[in-house]
């Protein structure tokens, strides 16, 4: 099995399982970020409960994590192997009279969405660590209050035109990058379903819902801080 | 019709090659784009030139041999064709045309338009065929009762030509289309499924210690076969290779 994953093809099976695990994440992370829209205090709760969780925080937050690096460290590895299988290029070359942008192009939207990574992981992820793993705060509430945080922060990282002009960005390109990545993951998994008209359908909605659920969500908080 | 055309002129594997201008005159629409070059041909002998050297040979769209890239694409503008079956009328008066070899570092270039496929005999000769005692008392493969579906399918696979467009086309010079249709046509025979395992696995094998590059579904190769060959083959490959490893 070992040489299987060293195969061209067990390289693309294991893109398109690691592919698989984000989208899911991806799911599920726009459904906990609605709840900021429609009750803040639901939303403070789940989060407090996936922020404290010890099988969210040991088991699938590295899970996660090994998930994103893989995928990432994965495709530059691939891209850089395909490069090297071209060689020479075209004087003239008409990509887009057989195929897709996205579908060429997804080292381009996959290196935007690892820019958006970073800055997300700063904004969120690193100072979450911080406060519960360095300091030991485990409440999650806002200092000197008995209220939850996590509401007033997201909040308030959408106060900044730039930050929210950047994610916006980010997501459109996140998008693109699930226009192709959806179907392609269920072909490289040896299924032909993702070329008929169903699972095609499944993934053009989720391709456009899951990037356009984050959007709102943060043009909502940033022009209810603009307009207040 | 009046032509410009740039094509790649290499006077040998390890010449770095160019790309050169030359202006037909009288080209008849009715022309096929073979007949366009073998014109160019015999002007340039006629000036004392060394000719285009381009590889051609049953000049009805079986053989596969005429690998040449057409303003941008595969065997030219149109569907489901080589370049012998490329008529100039696909072309207008006044255009300019790049004529370029295939382009991946499994299929270099011996000279101008003609490129080493020699690549995908080897992955044939890696498992491409099925092992049959030839010893006087063959059976007659009709007698084997075949479902009707996977007769076609098979026989759908079985048209690829070799020609090299899949990984011509292809933006990681990828040969999973050429490999998925030789895995598939015996993949889905009785005859073949004995030593689909060992196939599956040394025709992979193969293809990646010749360079080829890694597909990532863009589907530009099913877009550009000349025989159509399916993205299907591609992923029941895939199947193929998953089920001989568990």
């Amino acid at each position: 099995m070992g040489g299987f994953f060293k195969s061209s093809i067990g390289r693309k099976v294991a893109m398109a399982l690691s592919a698989f695990f984000l989208m899911f994440f991806l799911l599920q992370h726009l459904a906990i970020n609605s709840l900021s829209v429609f009750s803040p205090d639901a939303f403070n709760e789940v989060s407090h409960f996936m922020g404290t969780n010890p099988l969210v925080q040991f088991v699938l937050q590295p899970v996660l994590i090994f998930a994103v690096v893989f995928h990432f460290v994965m495709g530059f590895i691939l891209e850089i192997k395909n490069r090297k299988a071209v060689g020479v290029t075209y004087a003239k070359n008409n990509g887009s009279a057989n195929s897709s942008w996205a579908s060429r192009n997804m080292i381009y939207s996959g290196l935007v969405v690892l820019a958006f990574f970073v800055l997300h992981f700063i904004d969120f992820w690193i100072p979450e660590l911080n406060v519960k793993y360095i300091q030991g705060d485990m409440s999650g509430l806002l200092e000197g209050t008995q209220d939850f945080r996590y509401f007033e922060e997201l909040q308030h990282k959408f106060h900044s035109h730039i930050r929210t002009i950047a994610y916006v960005v980010s997501f459109i390109l996140l998008g693109l990058h699930l226009a192709h990545g959806f179907t392609s993951a269920f072909q490289s998994m040896g299924g032909t379903a993702g070329r008929k008209t169903v699972l095609k359908n499944i993934g053009k909605a989720y391709s456009i819902i899951i990037p356009l659920g984050f959007i709102f969500i943060a043009l909502y908080h940033h022009f209810k801080y603009v307009l207040s | 019709m009046k032509l410009t055309l740039k094509i790649w002129r290499q006077k040998s594997a390890n010449d770095k090659g160019k790309i050169v201008d030359y202006k037909l005159d009288d080209v008849s629409p009715d022309m096929s784009f073979l007949e366009m070059l073998d014109v160019l041909n015999q002007e340039l002998i006629d000036k004392d030139e060394e000719p285009i050297a381009f590889d051609h040979d049953c000049r009805e769209g079986i053989c596969g041999m005429c690998s040449m890239y057409i303003n941008g694409r595969a065997h030219g503008p149109d569907r489901s064709i080589t370049v012998c079956q490329l008529h100039m009328r696909s072309f207008s008066d006044g255009d300019t045309i790049y004529i370029e070899p295939w382009r991946a570092s499994a299929f270099p270039v011996i000279k101008d338009l003609i490129v080493d496929r020699s690549a995908f005999d080897r992955i044939q000769q890696a498992g491409g065929f099925i092992s049959v005692n030839t010893s006087g008392n063959t059976q007659d493969a009709n007698a084997i009762p075949i479902a009707k579906e996977s007769a076609d399918t098979a026989m759908d696979a079985a048209t690829c030509i070799g020609c090299g467009a899949c990984v011509a086309t292809c933006k990681n010079s990828s040969a999973m289309l050429f490999v998925g249709a030789k895995v598939s046509q015996y993949a889905l025979l009785p005859q073949g499924q004995v030593e689909a395992a060992d196939r599956v696995k040394n025709m992979v094998a193969q293809m990646d210690l010749e360079g080829f590059g890694n597909c990532t579904n863009t589907g530009a190769c099913e877009v550009e076969c000349p025989k159509g060959i399916s993205l299907d083959t591609i992923a029941r490959m895939n199947r193929e290779l998953m089920k001989a490893n568990i």
